[in-house]
């Protein structure tokens, strides 16, 4: 009771200050600022997302930028206006029944989830009786159909050419709107009875089956959450860029989130939030190094690539010393039991 | 052109690019057999092969046959160390987390690959004698094409022979079966983890250099493709199983070609081919074509 | 007659070449305490195995009859399925929920009869906070009755092996099973803590009404508590009966000495 009444402080405090350093962000930073506070949100529901599947309930999916690809292109198709569909699909017109659709940017986020939720059980149930490693390999592979298939439905997703001109209703009351819900659904979600089943199955499928948890159903469920939120994310990043085409959904994507849930720790909830806004500032404060700097008198060469040698090696470093997450220190106690 | 010879054309082309991913799914099926991973560079390791032939072949004056030996070699020296760093201090750990790191190493060696050579496409310098077109009845074939399943064929049986007769090859093969007693048993397991690095990388370093020759444009990123297709064919012959990755290699090459040569309108779905088929095999024999299903003991 | 309430009948497990149980047939009935004993290697494991849905049988059938008329074949049944008709069991080398605590390992013991759905638990609807407190309750109650209380908090892994038995055995109680299947329970233990075992058995076995399968390799737990003994050799019957007459058998002695 009092453990848990503690952190629910802690939590609401920490709410209390992102709305505070939000509307402060809103007034004085620029347009570029804001970007990567709306990226930060938006990973860090991704984070999460992926360590409900991987971390909690010991998955290993590679899914990731699958399941985004739907939602963005869900959001980008259901919230373009009419006019602007005919200007994107000139190629081949648009399906019929998608043409004179005109969403407005919540319900189009949540059908970006559901569809992403549901492609994510059809596709996943068969896989998910698999182990570890064909898991890992299965999942990438309907990652990449779904990219190929994207790449070849021209009447539905306008093919390679993509989607331009998507209404950017992303700022960041959404992105972190959308974090916090996901923190709060995942961290209630692992507090309760079937939280701890996905860990149990982390933990020990034979012991968790003959504890009489039906494996399926709980990995399924644990699946269909984490490709419902990724499909949310892959929405708001969409109507964030306002243009997608199906080679950003590449694995590099997923690997990015990978790094982000091995950085917070496997099954860690503050580790992950905080992880993931490390490596978006990360990412961006280390892209002096792919791109040439023109600082008037002299110009910096960058090297293109270096960026993500170093996330590997990082990457690699931390499963290698650190083992359990390096962030495990600052709050180890998501996986304790709460009482009520 | 008749129907048949537009055949068998597909059918060569099939046939030697099954040969290519049998070469590279080799690697995974030895690798996989013993550790139990899946060593997500692989297809890196097979970009890191083609790529230091291109710079021998270019850049010094070793003679091209050469090359195509030492490149392998020092290839084979590369995975070899791939797996001391990346892999060897998680044996231990759980298996997420040496997948993890697998896949750290993949990307580390793309990204590499990126920095070291550059993002642009680079043309293979394909040696001359191989790269001529001969007809046989009206059916105009690179020599290559042919030299692609013959050059395997004799990989393949050099292969069999050490895994086979020799001592090493043995005690690999005591491993694979069963790794607690063999190492009660006095092998030197680093040693034979070793050896199987050095020989899986140096096979897909020979992959590596006949995709190029057949294929020649070289890219940091060649091996994802490559590598996730010939991954498909070792489970999809029965992962840990050599003779297993060799026929799924096939299956997957000729499968992939016959597709787009029979279908055109599904060329666009053509990588898309083999991870249906890895869906299906999973769904239908998850133990693949030859391999054994393994039961948890508890 | 007592009810059956497990019948093995000709059952049949192979690996590969390996025959780990031969043609065994075997009873316990309702309220019993039953014994499997055997050399290392007899395959008394596999029997439990197959009993609990791990693995499916070469041949043979286990029907499970909790009540009088409701019979369950459980040969092909999930291991899960088979844990919800009550079934439970323990494992030989412990497999608790390692790097969850301990009061978690007896939680997730309940969550097959938990009622409230997911969304339930998510947006912790009253329905689900009252049922919560029941489990937590109960939880707490199995863990005082193993004397783990005060480690509730603990990760299953950090605590001593005798600690971790005791505590698969309140993981399991918290299944509400009919029938408990421990596999040798007792592994590892002094003399003075298998007696207090012994004692603990019989306890939870009036208290919570259960009928108990159980392997053992100390004679003495076995031969004190068990009412029928079965003796496998070889993965083949070679002997039942009660504890006296299981111990003068000439080919279970044979059997015990010619292993070591
Ligand atoms: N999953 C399995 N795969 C192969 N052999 C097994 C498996 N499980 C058990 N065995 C074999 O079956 C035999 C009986 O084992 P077990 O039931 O564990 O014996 P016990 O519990 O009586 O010591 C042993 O020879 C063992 O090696
Ligand atoms: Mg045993």
């Amino acid at each position: 009771m009092r453990k848990n009444g503690r952190s629910d402080r802690a939590a609401l405090l920490a709410l209390a200050c992102v709305v505070v350093g939000l509307i402060l962000a809103n007034r004085y930073l620029d347009d570029y600022k804001i970007r990567i506070i709306n990226l930060s949100g938006i990973y860090v529901t991704l984070g999460l997302s992926m360590n409900l599947i991987n971390g909690f309930t010991g998955m290993f999916s590679l899914g990731h930028a699958g399941f985004m690809a739907i939602g963005a292109y869900t959001v980008g198709i259901l919230t373009m206006p009419v006019q602007m569909k005919e200007m994107n699909f000139f190629l081949q017109p648009i399906v019929p029944f998608l043409a004179n659709v005109e969403w407005g940017f919540l319900p189009a986020l949540l059908a970006a989830g559901l569809v992403a939720a549901v492609l994510g059980i059809i596709i996943g149930a068969p896989v998910l009786r698999l182990t570890d490693d064909y898991l890992a390999i299965a999942t990438l592979g309907f990652a990449e159909i779904i990219r190929v298939v994207f790449t070849n439905t021209q009447s539905l997703t306008n093919g390679a050419l993509g989607l331009k001109g998507i209404p950017n209703y992303t700022n960041t009351w959404w992105s972190w709107g959308v974090a916090f819900v996901t923190i709060w659904f995942v961290s209630f979600l692992i507090r309760g009875s079937y939280g701890k089943a996905f860990m149990a199955i982390r933990e020990d499928e034979v012991a968790a089956r003959a504890m009489g948890i039906n494996l399926f159903k709980h990995k399924v469920m644990s699946f269909a959450f984490g490709s419902f939120f990724a499909g949310v994310a892959g929405g708001l990043l969409a109507s964030l860029l306002g243009t997608i085409d199906p080679n950003m959904f590449r694995i590099t994507l997923t690997f990015n989130i990978l790094l982000i849930v091995v950085l917070g720790g496997l099954g860690r909830i503050t580790g992950t939030v905080i992880s993931a806004v490390i490596v978006t500032v990360m990412m961006e404060a280390l892209r002096f190094l792919d791109e040439s700097i023109n600082l008037g008198f002299v110009e910096i060469k960058g090297v293109p690539g270096m960026r993500m040698v170093i996330f590997s090696i990082i990457l690699i470093l931390m499963v290698i010393v650190g083992r359990e997450g390096f962030l495990k220190r600052l709050k180890g106690r998501e996986t304790s039991y709460a009482e009520n | 052109m008749g129907n048949l010879s537009m055949f068998l054309q597909h059918l060569t082309n099939g046939i030697s690019l099954g040969s290519l991913y049998a070469l590279i799914a080799i690697g995974y099926t030895m690798v996989y057999g013993i550790l139990r991973l899946i060593n997500f560079a692989h297809g890196d390791i097979f970009m890191l092969g083609v790529y230091l032939t291109y710079f021998g072949i270019l850049y010094t004056s070793i003679p091209w046959w050469l090359v195509f030996v030492i490149a392998p070699a020092i290839t084979g020296i590369i995975g070899l160390f791939l797996e001391k760093v990346c892999y060897k201090p998680l044996r231990d750990s759980p298996r997420i987390t040496i997948l993890i790191s697998a896949i750290g190493a993949s990307f580390l060696l793309q990204n590499l690959g990126i920095v070291l050579f550059g993002g642009r496409p680079r043309a293979f310098p394909v040696p001359r004698v191989l790269n001529h077109v001969v007809k046989v009845r009206g059916v105009s074939i690179n020599v290559i094409t042919f030299i692609i399943p013959v050059v395997t064929i004799l990989l393949l049986v050099g292969l069999t022979y050490f895994i086979t007769k020799t001592k090493t090859g043995m005690a690999m093969r005591a491993l694979s079966r069963d790794y607690e007693t063999a190492s009660l048993m006095g092998i030197d397991i680093n040693k034979i983890i070793s050896i199987t690095f050095f020989m899986g990388s140096l096979l897909a370093a020979v992959g590596g250099i006949m995709w190029g020759a057949r294929y020649p444009q070289l890219m940091p990123l060649m091996g994802m493709m490559p590598g996730l297709k010939s991954f498909i064919a070792a489970v999809v012959g029965g992962i840990g199983n050599i003779a297993g990755a060799v026929a799924g290699g096939f299956i997957l090459g000729l499968g992939e070609i016959m597709l787009v040569a029979l279908l055109p309108r599904l060329t666009g779905y053509r990588d898309a081919f083999a991870f249906v088929v890895l869906i299906i095999i999973l769904l239908v024999k998850p133990s693949g074509l030859m391999g054994q299903r393994e039961t948890e003991k508890v | 007659m007592r009810l059956a309430m497990l019948r093995i009948e000709n059952l049949t497990m192979k690996f590969g070449g390996v025959v780990a149980c031969s043609r065994f047939n075997a009873e316990v009935k309702k309220g019993q305490i039953v014994g499997l004993i055997g050399p290392n290697g007899a395959g008394k494991t596999t029997v439990f195995n197959v009993v609990t849905g791990v693995y499916r049988p070469s041949e043979g059938q286990i029907f499970f009859e909790p009540r009088e008329g409701e019979r369950h074949q459980l040969v092909g049944l999930s291991p899960d399925r088979i844990a919800k008709l009550g079934v439970c069991r323990t494992f030989q080398n412990i497999r608790l929920f390692g790097q969850l605590s301990v009061l978690d390992n007896v939680f997730i013991g309940n969550h097959l009869r938990l009622k409230s759905n997911v969304f339930s638990t998510v947006f912790r609807l009253p329905h689900y906070t009252t049922e919560e407190k029941e489990i937590y309750e109960k939880s707490m109650y199995l863990l005082e009755k193993i004397g783990l209380q005060d480690m509730k908090d603990e990760k299953a892994y950090s605590l001593p092996y005798g600690m971790q038995r005791r505590l698969e055995m309140a993981r399991a109680l918290a299944t509400d099973p009919q029938l408990l299947l421990l596999d040798e329970p007792a592994a590892g233990m002094n003399p003075q803590e298998t007696q207090e075992l012994i004692q603990f058995i019989q306890e939870i076995k009036d208290e919570f009404n259960l009928t108990i399968f159980l392997i053992e390799h100390h004679m003495e737990v076995i031969m004190e508590i068990s009412e029928r003994i079965y003796v496998l050799d070889h993965g083949v019957l070679i002997a039942e009966g009660s504890p006296s007459e299981v111990q003068r058998n000439e080919k279970v002695i044979e059997a015990y000495l010619g292993v070591g």
